[in-house]
């Protein structure tokens, strides 16, 4: 693998975390508990979606063949796809989205900080945009963690559920396959088993100011890296990509 | 549910500059402080317009009621003296 090739693949992989996280989000526009509620999900949603906007164009400059954001977002296939499976989930129910966007925010305000050193000035530049935005995420899910745990007995047993479900799903954050092992080499992007530590400790330090307990490690998750998903993917694409595959390069 | 499961209310003040007045936007409802402050930015602030935001619980506020108009602000409008225009200024004053 070039090293040209293993950055497009990598860049695809943090495009479409954002993407699929943000459609995610956005799904619980005019569902959410209250108005307020309901602005900022869909407002972290915009900032994801601005996100995989740069990434998924600078991947498509890396790349070479002239395929867009646009192109590279609604014109590949599930096992195209390579974000982690615990954004690709249902929402379930508020506890199971706080969850994991506390998850998820935890992991990227350690990742984002650590790719603003990268040697791709381009990553750079998008990871300190990034990290702003990523800080905010973490604020929310951080503090309606501790409101739900301390909230009722139902919220309480609720976010307690929703922590234990997606547990399984956390370790494939920190998974590293040979993209990653050739642009750790060259400067290019983190390590990520490094980060694993600050993100335990976090996790930890909330879960505890949220009076949670632990979840219990066991069977973990995989798949992502290769292109491999949950059947909740799929469905998500179909509606997602509906336009652009019924009316090819529809404009608006 | 017949009883109001509304949160809690909040008046949102906001600077659009340092040094400028705090000016009012409108209410948001939160539990707390800190939901009170992330609801303002997220209703009021999306597009870059403030610098700084303040919250205040509605139920602090005490406001002048408008059956006290009268008493309140009529006074000031029928003696035009309170007025600066009432007076003239005096021809070759330099420093008023």
């Amino acid at each position: 693998m070039t090293q040209q090739e293993a950055l497009f693949k990598y860049i695809l992989r943090l495009g479409d975390n954002a993407l699929i996280h943000s459609h995610r989000l956005s799904e619980w526009c005019s569902n959410a508990p209250f108005l307020e509620e309901d602005l900022a999900l869909t407002n972290l949603a915009l900032d994801m979606i601005g996100r995989a906007q740069a990434l998924l164009q600078y991947a498509g400059n890396v790349e070479g063949k002239g395929r867009t954001e646009d192109t590279l977002a609604y014109r590949r296939s599930e096992r195209q796809y390579y974000n982690n499976l615990l954004v690709e989930l249902p929402n379930t129910d508020f506890a199971y989205t706080i969850a994991r966007l506390l998850f998820i925010s935890a992991f990227e305000k350690e990742y984002y900080a650590a790719l603003q050193k990268s040697a791709d000035s381009t990553l750079a530049a998008i990871a300190a945009k990034t990290l702003k935005e990523i800080k905010y995420h973490f604020a929310h899910a951080h503090d309606w963690t501790i409101r739900l745990g301390m909230g009722t007995e139902e919220s309480h047993q609720r976010i307690q559920n929703a922590v234990n479900d997606w547990w399984m799903y956390t370790s494939e954050l920190f998974e590293m396959d040979e993209t990653d092992d050739q642009l750790v080499k060259d400067g290019m992007v983190p390590d990520l088993k490094a980060l694993y530590p600050a993100w335990l400790q976090t996790i930890t330090d909330t879960l505890k100011a949220a009076s949670l307990n632990m979840p219990v490690t066991g069977y973990m998750q995989t798949g992502s890296r290769k292109g491999i998903h949950t059947e909740h993917l799929g469905h998500l694409l179909s509606e997602m990509q509906y336009l652009q595959r019924a009316y090819p390069d529809a404009e608006w | 549910m017949a009883h109001n499961n509304q949160l809690d209310s909040w008046e949102v003040f906001m600077q659009a500059r340092p040094g400028a007045n705090y000016i009012h936007q409108g209410s948001v409802h939160a539990s707390d402080r800190k939901m009170a402050l992330q609801n303002a930015r997220d209703t009021y602030s999306r597009r870059g317009e403030g610098t700084s935001i303040w919250v205040v619980p509605t139920n602090e506020i005490a406001a002048s009621n408008p059956d006290d108009s009268d008493m309140f602000f009529d006074p000031a409008n029928d003696k035009i003296y309170r007025l600066p225009t009432f007076y003239t200024m005096p021809e070759g004053a330099k420093q008023i």
